[in-house]
């Protein structure tokens, strides 16, 4: 009796953990999205300005101090922030569109596709994303987007396998040859029962790969393939603060908590949905579904 | 008047070997037929092929004298007539789904005229669940109420046969009885045909007995004599093995 009574006081503890860690997630994020969305209409300064005198100290004209232009780099971490989402979202979008209809294919494929498409996946999950950016450079020429869309494809790959082998685990159930006895066709049971029912997982899965593309456009960029300053991300922000580290520390020390910041809300984000997304997990009695938990409509 | 019928049927999953061979035998409106064997036999598989869900290799499988066409509009009205219900009341219900939302969607893919709502609260009435069923999910049930539900569902198109694979063997004993009592209450509508190991329960509820060994038909015939005097040695070993699962003492552990 009193057994069941701590396993229930851990369970809900565990919930209540489980859901500070999205409202701190979210916190963080919004942080981020807050001030990429405030860059739009106002910045403190022009990003190209070089008014200012070179390596500032932090000061309440610059609360970041400058660069060695002399550009303010609190002015460049709004725009980073906006760059970091648009890079988030733009990979994202790419890798989930591509990633789950590939994904989708496969597990509906005969065997013959089946294999042809999870052998291309290995190799493109095999094949760095550096490669890739490298290739798409070549060909396009370094901008914001070839980073994008290297990062994209790269994810693109993950999220197929990911979804091939939820989907064709669902597919194996008896709820799914119940809806063919009921007579729904193939595109209502992807719609009505498959995307339902792996969507939450690939929902996390997306909210982690969002935090990875973040820090894989900051690789992108440190190595010089992102998009050129002033109009630069975190990342190659901190390759123009790599040759004053010593001399003017904030430098790097600003794009770099930025990056932890954004990175660190999406992880917490990940990790509160996966344990409010799943119905099935919940023991409460109260269980309806989260509205993440539906698929899109 | 035989409703769903096979004749000399034979079926190979792909690249691999047989499992069905030459299988007739024929399901008579207002009998129940078990279809019994041991595990492997290809009851399963048997059950895939009645309800078109695969199409035999070799023979027929025919319902109201007609084979089955892969037709869109044909394949609506045969599956008004012939439903299912799975073995794992777990797995047959989508999680997130509300029972109303399960319940609706025969009515709604079989293009079934009418309103819902009444239909499946007669259908919920049927098999003896609470009305305010349809607002929650499966996993607030048990599974002899999930497997209610996957009733529920199965009827709600007014079909003429249930098929029903193992619908009990995974509840436990005095949950198996009630819905063996829901079915036997069904079957006064409705042709069942039942797939069980559990010859109490076969000869409970069925008139007529098909034994399968390997993907052959070894007997066929009313449940009573096959089980009474059973022909093929095969079926007398799956009878011997009967009184010793349920031997006094076995239990008492
Ligand atoms: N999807 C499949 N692909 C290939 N072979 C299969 C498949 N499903 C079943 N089989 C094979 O077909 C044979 C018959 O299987 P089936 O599931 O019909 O048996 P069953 O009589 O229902 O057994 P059980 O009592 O264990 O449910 C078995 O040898 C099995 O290995
Ligand atoms: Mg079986």
């Amino acid at each position: 009796m009193t057994a069941v009574v701590a396993l229930e006081a851990i369970t809900t503890a565990t919930r209540r953990r489980r859901s500070w860690t999205l409202v701190v997630g979210l916190v963080l994020f919004g942080l981020v999205l807050a001030t990429a969305i405030v860059s739009l209409f106002w910045l403190p300064y022009d990003p190209a300005d070089t008014a200012g005198s070179r390596l500032e100290p932090p000061s309440l004209a610059h609360w970041a101090g400058t660069d060695r232009l002399g550009r303010d780099l609190a002015t460049q971490l709004m725009i980073g922030a906006r760059i970091a989402l648009a890079v988030g979202i733009g990979s994202v979008a790419i890798g989930a569109v591509i990633g789950i209809t590939l994904g989708l294919v496969a597990a509906f494929a005969g065997r013959v596709l089946d294999d042809g498409v999870s052998a291309f996946l290995d190799i493109l999950i095999a094949f760095p994303t550096l490669l890739l950016a490298m290739l798409i450079v070549a060909a396009q020429g370094a901008s914001l987007w070839s980073a994008v869309l290297a990062i994209g494809l790269a994810m693109s790959a993950i999220i197929a396998r990911l979804t091939r082998i939820l989907a064709k685990r669902i597919l194996a159930l008896d709820y799914i040859t119940a809806s063919r006895t009921s007579g729904t066709g193939m595109w209502g049971i992807i719609w009505q029962h498959l995307l339902p029912n792996v969507w939450p997982t690939i929902l996390v899965n997306l909210a982690l790969q969002f935090g990875l593309s973040v820090i894989a456009e900051a690789s992108l960029s440190y190595l010089g393939l992102g998009a050129p300053p002033p109009n630069s991300s975190w990342g190659r922000m901190l390759k123009e603060a790599e040759g004053t580290v010593l001399t003017a520390p904030i430098g790097a020390i600003a794009p770099g908590i930025a990056i932890v910041i954004l990175v660190l809300g999406l992880n917490l984000i990940a990790d509160g949905l996966r344990d409010i997304g799943d119905p099935l997990r919940r023991v409460s009695a109260r269980a309806v579904p989260a509205p993440t938990t539906e698929g899109p409509r | 008047m035989s409703i769903l019928e096979t004749s000399n049927v034979g079926f190979a999953y792909r690249r691999g070997p047989a499992v069905l061979h030459d299988v007739s035998f024929a399901v008579t409106e207002g009998r129940n037929l078990a279809i019994v064997g041991e595990s492997g036999a290809g009851k399963t598989t048997l059950l895939r092929l009645l309800l078109g869900l695969a199409s035999p290799t070799t023979g027929d499988v025919t319902f109201d004298g007609t084979a089955l066409l892969r037709e869109r509009a044909y394949l609506r009205s045969f599956r008004r007539n012939v439903q299912a219900v799975f073995q794992d009341p777990y797995s047959s219900l989508d999680p997130r789904q509300t029972v109303g939302r399960i319940l609706a969607e025969p009515l709604r893919s079989l293009k079934i005229p009418g309103a819902a709502g009444p239909a499946i609260a007669a259908a919920l009435k049927a098999v003896d669940l609470p009305a305010d069923a349809v607002s929650r999910y499966p996993h607030e049930f048990s599974g002899g109420q999930r497997q209610r539900i996957a009733i529920a569902r199965a009827i709600i198109p007014g079909p003429r046969v249930l098929l029903a694979d193992e619908p009990v063997s995974a509840l436990d004993v005095s949950t198996r009885v009630r819905i063996v009592d829901l079915l036997a209450s069904l079957s006064e509508s409705i042709t069942v045909v039942l797939v069980s190991h559990d010859l109490g329960v076969v000869a409970a509820l069925c008139q007529d007995t098909v034994v399968l060994e390997r993907g052959r038909v070894v007997e066929a015939g009313a449940t009573e004599s096959v089980l009474r005097s059973p022909a093929s040695p095969y079926t007398r070993r799956l009878l011997a093995s009967v009184p010793r699962l349920s031997a006094p003492g076995t239990e008492a552990r």
